[in-house]
């Protein structure tokens, strides 16, 4: 019963991913890990199809994930089970709604949970750095630094992320920018 | 019955054409819900925003079944849930079985690999953004180094992660408030 395991699966992440966008990340190396669905290659290429097309990126994830697993259904069935945690939950908060926005509780629980989501998504792009350029295991081996980063990679890296940060463009530029690069200098 | 309809017309028109999730969606839904259906005011909207960020799960989508349950209670909610996710389903089956009959070619392969380099890029702008909104104090530092490091070393579930971090934030705002307050209590004597 693999839909009936993709739907739970994608279910736990609709229902403990808070923060939205890349807060599924680690959620989804876990799953990879576990299932061996997927591979963290197979996770940077889902993320750029996900930020370089309309819908949000949690959800074009989980359809994505699906779908490479056993087709159409499987995108539709990791969807929906993504959706149904939202569903639930926001319907029974909108009935609260006074009481929910006000609780202090609600602070509390985010003063925890907000450096935690960092955390967790700064290890999921660190294991996606490993795979994409950073090859520590293969520096660990030999000690050169010419295994452990490909220095065309490494000035890609910083001139997209300096700017990433200075510009504030959409990624869908920087996406399709980096896949010429790519082709360019055969990476 | 046509008014579920409208609201899954409207939100899959919205989810065709915003870029991202989260706020890339506001702009779009205060023209098509604000402005043009006058369903609800633009506050409303932003205080859906404010809690949908508090909520588990995707923010538009929450914000979306927030909207479409003001509408029309639990279906509305459902209409505009499935409405906003229906365009990506289509989307991205139409890619990902285009992307698997090129998946062998080199300059595919090239390409992604210059990719995959970006995606690094943005998935740090991302950290560094959460970062300044979410890592304020020592409990904070102490919060986030742990996370990575748990997830680096061990294979603890993100999902237990998540729920004690919870748990912590609750009983460290619960020590610092009476500390607090004994503070104050002294400094009236």
């Amino acid at each position: 019963m693999i839909y009936l395991q993709l739907f739970y699966e994608f279910f736990k992440i609709g229902l403990f991913a808070v923060g939205g966008g890349m807060a599924t990340l680690p959620f989804l190396q876990a799953l990879s890990q576990k299932t061996g669905w997927f591979t963290t290659d197979f996770i940077t290429n889902m993320i750029a199809i996900s930020e370089s097309t309309p819908g949000p990126i949690g959800i074009n994830m989980a359809t994505y994930v699906g779908f490479n697993l056993t087709g159409v259904l499987g995108g539709i069935v990791a969807t929906l089970g993504t959706i149904l945690p939202a569903i639930i939950i926001v319907s029974v908060v909108s009935r609260y709604l006074e009481k929910f926005s006000g609780n202090p509780l609600v602070d509390h629980v985010f003063y925890g949970l907000r450096p935690t989501v960092t955390g967790l998504i700064a290890a999921a792009g660190y294991d996606v750095m490993k795979v994409s350029f950073l090859h520590i295991g293969a520096f660990l081996e030999t000690h050169a630094v010419a295994d452990l980063v490909d220095p065309v990679k490494l000035i890609l890296f910083v001139v997209a992320f300096v700017t990433i940060r200075k510009l504030k463009k959409h990624p869908v530029m920087y996406i399709a920018i980096a896949a010429v690069v790519g082709v360019l200098f055969g990476l | 019955m046509k008014e579920l309809l409208e609201i899954y017309i409207s939100f899959f028109k919205m989810g065709a054409v915003t870029f991202g999730g989260g706020y890339a969606m506001l702009p779009i839904l205060q023209r098509e819900v604000v402005e043009k259906k006058q369903w609800l005011e633009n506050e409303k909207i932003m205080d859906y925003y404010a809690i949908a960020q508090g909520l588990p799960g995707i923010i538009a989508v929450n914000v979306s079944v927030f909207i479409g349950y003001a509408r029309k209670k639990l279906l509305g909610g459902v209409a505009a849930a499935l409405g906003v996710v229906s365009p990506c389903i289509v989307i991205i089956s139409i890619i990902a079985a285009c992307l698997s009959n090129f998946q062998d070619n080199v300059y595919v392969q090239h390409a992604f690999a210059g990719i995959s380099v970006c995606v690094c890029a943005l998935i740090l702008n991302s950290v560094l953004d959460l970062a300044k909104k979410g890592v304020k104090d020592a409990v904070g530092i102490v919060l986030c180094v742990v996370t990575f490091l748990l997830m680096e070393f061990t294979s603890v579930s993100p999902v237990l992660i998540i729920v004690s971090a919870a748990l912590i934030g609750i009983a460290a705002k619960k020590i610092m408030l009476r500390k607090g307050t004994k503070e104050s209590e002294v400094q009236s004597k």
